[in-house]
């Protein structure tokens, strides 16, 4: 299964083994890695699971959709490697993925 | 930012708690969104005492939003609605109790007995216990195939008639209605939607809101009946008909009763609790009785926004609810006044909603719903109640921060060429 390594705002770092077909941010719940809320359940609908994608991995993770780009405009100190996790699809080239989470959600 | 405050008013209450010893015995009545974030919030204050959750389902807490959608349509496995791993429990030391209902409360004993004949007591309670369907007593209602949804095990009694094909009759146009609508066209059946009043979502959303959802669900070819009511079902012991007052008979396979929710109050009244429209709590979440707690759609709160009582039914209020009961079960001092927010998902369109929109007098709309992205403002006396966003999440993000804040310009709000982000200030 492709490692993700989620490190918090302190510097923490939870390496994970994250199972394809899931989110990024489903991964982060089931491995129980802090700073990820998650409030609406992966619908794309709150912003409560906002990471900063390493710029290494840029290329590889994409580009948020319109939705989602509208849904970061608002999240807690967007910046320009910011995803919301739920939208995220886990898969074989994403092994060895790395992402920080802000300060806070929401 | 309500996150903000909220971490403000939980390392207060960590710190400086001194009511409540941080070591006795909390229960959760209810393991749904409200109870599962509760035990949380309490570990997060920094509560060591035992926590005990009772839920009367199988499954630990999860997620019910998608049990009318992804999980209804297959989409989704079991596992991936649980809002934590089981292990998650065992880590924090929160001893789930599932399948176990609770069945009273002794206020004086500070006890609560289970459906399994235990008796245990407490230190705090939070009644979390959330609102059921309400359900039909009308003549056939109690035939096999006329289903109500809540559960996993509601959902995984209605899927299989979304796989079997043929005529599905939906009463009730609210979001559960809509929502079970739009996935059963997905999966191919006929749809009839009836609705009493004289236009969808009329409990929740303005005219023009009602106006797009009617066309949209009637482009995707189901029968909408407005103004429909109904009056029995027929049947020997599947139901096979539901029969209008007006006499018209609608032929069918199943029916989902989709009529609203009442809270489940029954515990807290005969534990002589404050009821007022669900659960009566003061702004910290906090019953009639000092020990007792209540969140999530069960509970009703004082909201100073809108300078009245509110019972909302929706997931981001049973957290924010939750969050605030947890940490002030562990001593602490949070109040709760959140801006609602919602969302539902039919077909292709995502809808938004902040605040409540009940007593706007003035509703401005921005988009073109024909284009299908659009939203509504919806003021009183100047000031923004709500806002209803279609596939438009900008307008959804800047109005969190606006509603309940400050007065707006309903002129500069209609003009197209207005941009959103100038309002927020």
């Amino acid at each position: 299964m492709p490692k993700i390594t989620y490190i918090e705002h302190t510097g923490k770092e939870h390496v994970v083994e994250a199972e394809i077909g899931i989110s990024v941010m489903e991964a982060a719940v089931k491995n129980m890695v802090p700073g990820i809320d998650a409030d609406c359940g992966g619908a794309c609908a709150c912003a409560t699971c906002h990471v900063y994608v390493d710029p290494a991995w840029s290329g590889k993770v994409g580009k948020p959709e319109a939705m989602e780009e509208s849904m970061l405009d608002f999240a807690h100190e967007p910046k320009e490697n910011s995803r919301l996790s739920c939208q995220i699809t886990v898969k074989k080239e994403l092994d060895g993925l790395v992402v920080r989470l802000p300060e806070f959600q929401g | 930012m309500r996150k903000k405050r909220g971490f403000i008013a939980l390392t207060g209450a960590a710190r400086f708690g001194n009511e409540t010893s941080m070591n006795g015995r909390a229960i959760i009545i209810g393991a749904g969104q409200a109870g599962a974030q509760a035990a949380q919030s309490l570990r997060q204050a920094g509560f060591d005492g035992e926590i005990v959750m009772f839920g009367e389902e199988a499954e630990p807490p999860y997620q019910r939003p998608p049990l009318s959608k992804a999980y209804l349509q297959g989409d989704l496995e079991k596992e991936r609605l649980f809002l934590r791993p089981l292990a998650f429990y065992d880590q924090q030391k929160i001893d789930l109790r599932r399948g176990v209902a609770v069945v009273s409360i002794d206020r004086g004993a500070k006890t609560v007995a289970t459906g399994a004949g235990e008796t245990l007591s407490y230190e705090k309670l939070l009644i979390a216990t959330g609102a059921p369907p309400r359900r039909l007593s009308c003549q056939g209602a109690d035939l096999k195939g006329v289903f109500y949804l809540r559960t996993i095990a509601g959902s995984d009694a209605l899927r299989p008639v979304l796989s079997a094909g043929g005529r599905i009759v939906i009463v009730g146009a609210g979001y559960i209605g809509l929502e079970v609508a739009a996935s059963a066209r997905k999966a191919g059946l006929s749809v009839t939607v009836l609705e009493m009043a004289d236009r969808v979502l009329a409990r929740v959303a303005g005219k023009e809101i009602s106006a797009f959802y009617e066309k949209l669900h009637r482009d995707h070819g189901v029968d909408l009946r407005l103004g429909a009511a109904l009056d029995h079902f027929e049947g020997q012991k599947m139901v096979e008909a539901a029969v209008l007052k007006s006499g018209e008979k609608i032929a069918c396979n199943a029916v989902l009763v989709g009529v609203g929710a009442a809270p489940a109050t029954a515990l807290a009244e005969a534990a002589d609790l404050r009821i007022a429209n669900g659960v009566w709590t003061d702004e910290h979440g906090r019953t009639s009785d000092p020990d007792i707690f209540a969140a999530g759609d069960c509970a009703s709160h004082p909201s100073q926004i809108y300078d009245r009582r509110l019972r909302l039914e929706s997931v981001p209020n049973a957290i924010e609810q939750a969050k605030v009961a947890g940490a002030n079960m562990a001593g602490g001092n949070a109040v709760y006044d959140a801006v609602p927010w919602f969302w539902s998902d039919q077909y292709d369109v995502k809808l938004q909603t902040v605040g409540v929109s009940e007593g706007a007098d003035e509703t401005v709309l921005r988009g073109d719903p024909a284009a299908k992205k659009f939203s509504v403002w919806y003021l009183q006396r100047g000031r923004l109640l709500a806002v209803d966003a279609v596939n438009d999440p900008a307008a959804f993000a800047i109005s969190r921060r606006l509603v309940g804040k400050s007065k707006i310009d309903a002129k500069s709000l209609a003009d197209p060429e207005t941009d959103l982000k100038s309002l927020v200030s």
